[in-house]
């Protein structure tokens, strides 16, 4: 039975698709198909917690899961001083009642069902589920709970929940994002195993042009073309190019220091009859026309990276297509890169540019080509479907190659084990930075939590300024650094008592979901592995901890 | 608790929701500014007195006032003349798909009303241009969470038009600091303007981007890219065609639809490739992309700053903040300097420098005024005081008989005109609620009078 042929496409986008419009624009259809593929869970129920949910339900993240213990209950909210762990959570809690997430109306009910529910209504194109049980409990009796998920978020835990979470999700290869919002600071740890970027999309992006060392279509086109005031002003840069590169007569494919420079702009210059807008172009060109094509150095370390050398049969298409790509540049491409293709708009009539653009695009296509045979044989190999690399997403690996990108991670529990990347922030024996020094405090803030069971400063702030300093120079000790943290920062955390304010949170919050949907959509490059924010001075940092 | 005395929970809660905002505002701190006074009088006056408006309803507004209702503000105006769309519901979180063709002031008045008690929320489903100096007089101070520079320029105009000087100092009470908001994808920016004092939107307006202008020649006769087709139906063949005997309206998906076909017709005719739906819109109508994320965090950055001038609780950031996170996560904050000769904030009058009067044009000296950075002005209407001391409009566009009347002025000289070496010239324009005026300036002096 045949089925009738489908109607004509219509141009015009589908509802979710205008609804996405504005994001799609960044991240494309396929970094929102990603978004929409993917499940994430929120531990704790917390103003920063709630907004970093927000900037993922809005865009339409495929689904959401909220955990919390607590309940929305006011003697919830009363009880601080009883040194039970049970208690001490709901006093931690008790700071972050107030979210945008959860109001009056929710006395007595489940935390994370109220949140999930009121952040499903931003988007019923969302899946909402919650868990009313902690954290703490939840890793002791379903530890496998959190391998289900694409990514946690995280934040108010005290440190000894949060180093069994980070651990536990280290060891099931799920990223954790940490939050933290207190008083005027915040802060945003990832803890991930290994990350790959494919579109990083830089700021300044080069154009990728070859004109050093053309390829066969481009050169043969260069030296078949007469240069007139109609072309594309590549053709006038490689005319004078190589004029220039006789004149040099030291073999020297392309000027490189200013006064080199400087000679092939006057070459051009002199050519000019009258101000033909190409050769001003070409003019302008001379400083970012060359030295694209060749391998990057992050490239280089990702040539020879283990992953890359050392295929086997779970390996990531992102590794199988570098291996590909190294094989092609290597053995069958001089050491260059696989042509981008994508050229810059140049003044010039439409058939001189549309003919130069087709051979650069033609290139491109025959290099990526090259490569998706190479990524098939690998498959074949390792006997892996076929079908599990497609040419578009090579061309897309090819073209981005320049840009290639992993990152990868560190524990979060190193932090309190090893000292060696605290150790360039120690001078005169404290810890200099600022920012650096809030980020510690916060963390002696966690210990504190766990082994005071009540929140710095709350009630008495004097005694726990002393109890918090006791804390961060054995914690300073511990990992055999000879430094201090300035008391001032102290008194400030316990000043704070616990304060979450709404917009360090919402700050917070959103520079969190954006590094989760980086995450998820693999384009962007997120942070490595630390951003520390002080509302103070409006001032940020991101360490390497 | 006993039974028998109810205590209302919410109001409780609500008493509750304060603690975090009492630390900080009812304790000393060392990083305090020196001049704050702890007391339960600072969300006293947050809840009570300080009056706050917010312009824009969109990306950056809802979050604002999300922000500042949580921070404790409890009497905040919003205003904004625009209606909900569909392509608003991915960052614009108090609004739903039924609210779809709805006030966006009213209905994030409506949200923030229901879900916050404590602050209520005063709607204006208006434009700026719609109040004066009397309402804008009200506010402590105004956060503006814009995407137009004309309606940013024009209430940074208004505000330094409200001050008061006397002698040579300004008085105090007549200022009210600006907290200035934008975004454009995953970049963005947060500034605090004290008129009079610190850098205002003029003082530095070469930091927006310059607009993408492709030249029409290229559209007519040399097109390379799909925008050049597209420019080309929009600019060129839909006056000619006229396909549905109105203006086009980048709204409407008919119209749309009809220039997606034809640029397509004309990109097959060149060999063009690249040409779709979503290019189309997004160059007919300027769209700019927009996440949910980076709105939060540039409003955030400002409802930090709203609290720290409302409370005095610690130094205002000096003065402007950049925010990038496309590369892990950018900031930079530094001072943008006032600028002397800033043609809104500086008190001495401005020289517009004239090369030659008997070359120059009245068309030529428009031009500048529209095209300089220092100017950039939409649609300058000119006047001036004569020599015989009668006054004389030298062309204004927006009014159809006076464009007619004054039309044959703009391929005259200045010299033609009769004006003068250090004459001054009267100037209004949309982007500012109040008059410029520009000194001429002659380089050459001779002029051949006709």
């Amino acid at each position: 039975m045949s089925s009738p042929a489908p109607a004509p496409k219509s141009p015009e986008l589908s509802d979710k698709s205008k609804k996405y419009d504005r994001q799609i624009r960044l991240w494309g259809e396929h970094g929102q198909t990603l978004l929409e593929a993917a499940t994430i869970c929120l531990v704790n129920v917390t103003a920063v917690g709630c907004e970093t949910a927000k900037g993922l339900v809005l865009p339409g993240i495929g689904g959401f899961t909220v955990t919390d213990g607590s309940s929305v209950k006011e003697e919830d909210l009363g009880n601080k001083y009883v040194d039970n762990l049970l208690t001490v959570k709901a006093a931690v809690l008790e700071r972050n009642c107030y979210s945008f997430f959860l109001d009056a109306s929710y006395l007595g009910k489940s935390k994370a069902l109220a949140c999930m529910q009121l952040l499903q209504e931003l988007n019923p194109d969302v899946n909402g589920d919650y868990v009313d049980e902690s954290v703490d409990y939840i890793l002791s009796n379903r530890p496998n709970f959190f391998e289900s998920f694409d990514l946690v978020i995280a934040s108010n835990l005290n440190e000894r929940s949060l180093l069994q979470l980070a651990n536990r999700l280290w060891e099931s290869n799920v990223p954790l994002v940490y939050c933290r919002s207190l008083g005027m600071l915040g802060s945003i740890r990832l803890q991930l195993k290994e990350h790959c970027i494919v579109e990083a999309h830089p700021d300044n992006r080069q154009f990728d042009l070859r004109l050093e060392h053309p390829f066969d279509a481009l050169r043969e086109h260069l030296e078949s073309t007469e240069v007139t005031s109609k072309v594309p002003w590549l053709l006038v840069l490689y005319k004078y190019l190589k004029l220039w590169q006789k004149e040099q007569g030291d073999g020297k494919q392309a000027p490189s220091t200013y006064k080199e420079k400087t000679t092939l702009r006057e070459l051009i210059r002199a050519a000019m009859q009258t101000d033909e807008e190409n050769y001003e172009e070409a003019i302008k060109a001379v400083n970012t026309a060359f030295g694209a094509g060749m391998v990057p150095k992050a490239l280089k370390a990702i040539f020879e990276d283990d992953a890359c050398e050392q295929l086997h049969k779970k390996s990531d298409a992102f590794w199988i297509m570098t291996k590909a790509l190294k094989h092609f540049v290597v053995e069958e491409n001089k050491g260059y890169l696989p042509l981008p293709g994508v050229l810059p708009d140049m003044t010039a009539n439409t058939d001189a540019y549309i003919t130069l653009q087709q051979i650069y695009r033609q290139q491109a296509l025959q290099d990526a080509d090259q490569v998706y045979h190479k990524c098939q044989e690998y498959l074949k190999q390792m006997s892996l479907p076929a079908d599990s690399i497609d040419e578009r997403t090579v061309r897309l690996f090819c073209r981005e190659s320049a840009g290639l990108a992993v990152l990868r991670g560190t524990r979060i529990a190193d932090e309190y084990e090893k000292s060696c990347r605290l150790q360039p922030l120690v001078e005169d024996n404290e810890l200099q930075d600022p920012l650096t020094a809030y980020n510690f405090a916060l963390r002696a803030y966690e210990r504190f939590l766990s082994e005071c069971g009540s929140i710095p400063g709350e009630c008495a702030v004097e005694q726990d300024i002393g109890r918090l300093k006791s804390i961060a120079s054995k914690m300073l000790t511990d990992l055999g650094l000879q430094a201090s943290i300035s008391d001032d920062v102290l008194h400030e955390i316990c000043r704070y008592g616990g304060a979450e304010l709404h917009a360090v949170s919402a700050f917070i919050g959103g520079c969190a979901a954006q590094e989760v949907i980086k995450i998820i959509t693999t384009q962007y490059k997120p942070i490595d592995n630390t951003f520390i924010y002080n509302a103070i001075s409006t001032e940020s940092v991101t360490l390497k901890l | 608790m006993s039974v028998a005395s109810p205590v209302n929970p919410a109001l409780t809660l609500q008493n509750k929701r304060w603690n975090g905002l009492r630390h900080v505002l009812e304790r000393e701190g060392l990083f305090c500014k020196d001049n704050f006074t702890p007391s339960p009088d600072n969300l006293e006056f947050l809840q009570t007195s300080s009056k706050v408006l917010i312009i824009g309803a969109g990306g950056l507004g809802c979050e604002l006032l999300k922000d500042l209702a949580l921070m404790g503000f409890g009497d905040l105006h919003v205003i904004d003349m625009d209606t909900i769309e569909l392509s608003n519901l991915n960052r614009q979180f108090l609004f739903r798909r039924s609210d779809i063709g709805q006030s966006k002031a009213e209905c994030a008045a409506r949200f923030i009303n229901n879900r916050v008690p404590s602050c209520k929320v005063t709607p204006h489903f208006a434009k700026i241009q719609d109040f004066d100096e009397s309402f804008y007089q009200q506010f402590h101070i105004i956060v503006c969470g814009l995407d137009s520079i004309v309606a940013r320029r024009w209430i940074n105009g208004m505000l330094l038009s409200m001050l008061r000087y006397e002698d040579d100092s300004v008085d105090p009470d007549s200022i009210i600091p600006m907290i200035d908001g934008g975004t454009e994808g995953f970049k963005g920016n947060a500034r605090v303007i004290i008129p009079g004092f610190t850098a205002c939107i003029e003082c530095t307006l070469n930091l927006f981007p310059p607009q993408v202008n492709y030249p029409l020649c290229t559209i007519a006769n040399t097109p390379r890219l799909p925008e050049h087709c597209i420019e080309y139906v929009k600019l060129i063949q839909w006056d000619k065609e006229n396909p549905f005997s109105v203006p086009l309206d980048g709204d409407d998906p008919q119209h749309i639809g009809w220039i997606y076909e034809r640029a397509q017709e004309r990109a097959n005719q060149f060999n063009i490739n690249g040409i779709t739906y979503r290019l189309v819109q997004g160059v007919i109508k300027h769209i700019i992309p927009a996440v949910a994320s980076t709105n939060a965090v540039i409003a955030a950055a400002c409802a930090m700053e709203v609290f720290k001038l409302a409370t005095s609780c610690y130094d205002g950031m000096s003065n402007y903040l950049n925010f990038n996170d496309l590369d892990g996560i950018y900031t930079y904050t530094y001072e943008a300097e006032k600028s002397d000769s800033c043609l809104a904030c500086s008190k001495t009058p401005q020289l517009l420098n004239i090369e030659d009067a008997n070359t120059t044009t009245l068309e030529d000296v428009i031009k500048q005024l529209c095209e300089m950075p220092r100017f950039q002005l939409k649609s300058p209407a000119l006047t001036t005081v004569m020599a015989d001391g009668k006054q004389r409009t030298l062309y204004m566009a927006n009014v159809a008989s006076i464009e007619q009347a004054t039309r044959k002025n703009l391929t005259q000289s200045l010299g033609e005109l009769g004006l003068q070496d250090g004459q001054q010239l009267t100037i209004t324009d949309a982007t500012t609620p109040t008059a410029l005026t520009l000194q001429l300036k002659y380089q050459t002096n001779e002029i051949e009078m006709s």
